[in-house]
């Protein structure tokens, strides 16, 4: 039996939420960088009309609408699929990346979680590691080299074997499965006061540590991958937990004890030389 | 790469170096409070002084004072470097940075807290360890330095010394920064240990939180009691 929503009301599906009813007004402090050889500096900009069900990307999308039409320069921003899986969004918002809300990306966030006439500072990732290229767009192109690094397995592991075939404990295939959540956008090196990559790392490793197809090269993996984090100029965890609260993809801080763990083991146990 | 000795020059490495240094000082503070407290049990000062003795002549103590004050050393020259490293990975700052939405302001704030307990071991360290190992307690307790027992009287330096309002003051503060040093240390050097466990580490975390508040505490409490005299 399905239920008929009515569609003509303004907001049919998610009212239970405090949000704006009207459109807004905004004023946007927005950081602009021509690249990374030039100094930036915070913009104001004013934003009128935004509806409460718009994203926080379609916002700019107006805003840069407008610039355009003015003959000015669009602010050049990160963004591919817009619906919180393929990890490119990355503004750092009102002094959290992704924004105020928890468990979501940039592209997830919507102005209802703002209120007419707020102020939002927007800047980008801020880290050695993650040099701007322009405007709120950083390369992050040091975790493809970490996951260069040993973030594989080197062999075809084959198709999909018959179920029991492999067996695998159940908590074990969460626990790898919650880890190759991560969508490597960032967040945890962008909130993280060290601007460590911990935890982006750790998931990494060990989504293929707790996996059977992720054992021969486990120790190789683990000094490699640590090897490649400390030559990009991240900095070191100093386990303060933020990367784990602001994190969209809520991958936990176990994922940077076992990497500790298996990185012990690999220096410390293991004959193998990495 | 599999070498014993680059994996200390590692982030992980040098965050292990904290985890062992930092859980080793802990282990420090137990035995120092728990002699400490002979001071709530006996206003004479003969069973502190007795305790003193025995820290002071024990040939396994005098041992590991030394290795103490290795850890401690490495302890604090590691923090530093990781400290300035962690901030050279951030050259720009953000202009606009909401911390407090996502973790505690002690656990941001270790190299500080750790800089201040640095000062406060300055001041502690020249008031009772120079002072009972080099420059001798004559000029304390009207020049006699031997209690009742005859045991060096270290209790009548603490008595002189917590005479003076600042100190107390200073102490008192200092134990504040240790508080809160603990309540971030404690339960991270076991993560960074790689003891992060589904069945432990609820326990560790709320043993930190008590052991943060109870050693400090009992700590502040001794020049207090001393400078308001009281007696228990």
């Amino acid at each position: 039996m399905s239920v008929k929503r009515k569609l003509n009301t303004q907001y049919p599906i998610l009212n239970t939420n405090k949000m704006s009813t009207g459109n807004m007004n905004l004023t946007l402090k927005v950081w602009r960088q021509k690249n990374n050889k030039t100094k930036g500096q915070l913009v104001d900009y004013k934003v009128a009309d935004i509806s409460p069900d718009m994203s926080f990307l379609e916002m700019f999308d107006v805003l840069n609408e407008n610039l355009i039409n003015k003959g000015e320069e669009p602010i050049v921003f990160d963004h591919d699929c817009r619906e919180g899986i393929c990890g490119m969004c990355s503004m750092f918002i009102n002094g959290r990346p992704h924004g105020p809300k928890e468990g979501i990306t940039t592209c997830q966030l919507h102005m209802r979680s703002f209120k007419d006439g707020d102020t939002i500072v927007v800047e980008p990732w801020r880290a050695k590691a993650f040099p701007v290229i322009k405007d709120l767009t950083v390369d992050r192109s040091a975790f493809d080299r970490v996951i260069a690094a040993g973030g594989f397995i080197s062999v075809n592991t084959g198709n999909a074997q018959d179920a029991n075939n492999l067996p695998i404990p159940k908590a074990q295939a969460d626990a790898a499965f919650e880890a190759a959540a991560c969508i490597g956008c960032g967040a945890c090196v962008a909130t993280c006061k060290n601007a460590s990559a911990m935890l982006f790392v750790s998931a990494k490793i060990s989504q293929l540590a707790l996996l059977p197809q992720g054992q021969p090269e486990r120790y190789k993996r683990v000094q490699g991958m640590v090897a490649q984090m400390d030559a990009e100029g991240f900095g070191n965890c100093t386990n303060t937990g933020a990367c784990e609260a602001e994190c969209p993809k809520g991958i936990s801080l176990e994922n940077i004890a076992r990497m500790n763990r298996d990185f012990y083991a690999a220096k410390f146990i293991s004959e193998e030389e990495g | 790469m599999g070498s014993i000795a680059n994996a200390f020059s590692s982030s992980i490495g040098k965050k292990l170096i904290m985890g062992i240094t930092g859980l080793f000082l802990i282990s420090f503070l137990v035995v120092h409070c728990f002699l400490n407290a002979f001071v709530f049990f006996d206003n004479t000062g003969v069973l502190f002084n007795e305790g003193a003795h025995f820290m002071a002549t024990n040939w396994i103590i005098r041992a590991m004072e030394v290795v103490l004050m290795a850890g401690l050393l490495l302890h604090i020259v590691q923090g530093a470097r990781l400290t300035f490293q962690n901030q050279a990975a951030r050259p720009e700052k953000y202009a606009y940075n909401n911390g407090n939405a996502n973790s505690k302001w002690y656990s941001r704030s270790m190299g500080l807290l750790g800089t201040l307990l640095l000062m406060f071991l300055i001041v502690h360290l020249s008031d009772f360890w120079v002072v009972s190992r080099f420059t001798g307690i004559e000029q304390f307790n009207g020049g006699t330095p031997l209690d009742a027992a005859g045991h060096e009287d270290l209790y009548a330096v603490m008595h002189a010394k917590f005479s003076q309002p600042w100190r107390v003051v200073l102490y008192v503060l200092a134990m504040i920064s240790l508080a809160y040093h603990l309540l971030h240390g404690f339960a991270s050097a076991f993560q960074t240990l790689g003891w992060n466990h589904k069945k432990y580490t609820p326990i560790i975390k709320t043993l930190g939180v008590w052991f943060s508040i109870i050693v400090p505490l009992l700590f502040a409490l001794m020049p207090i009691a001393i400078y308001f005299g009281w007696s228990f």
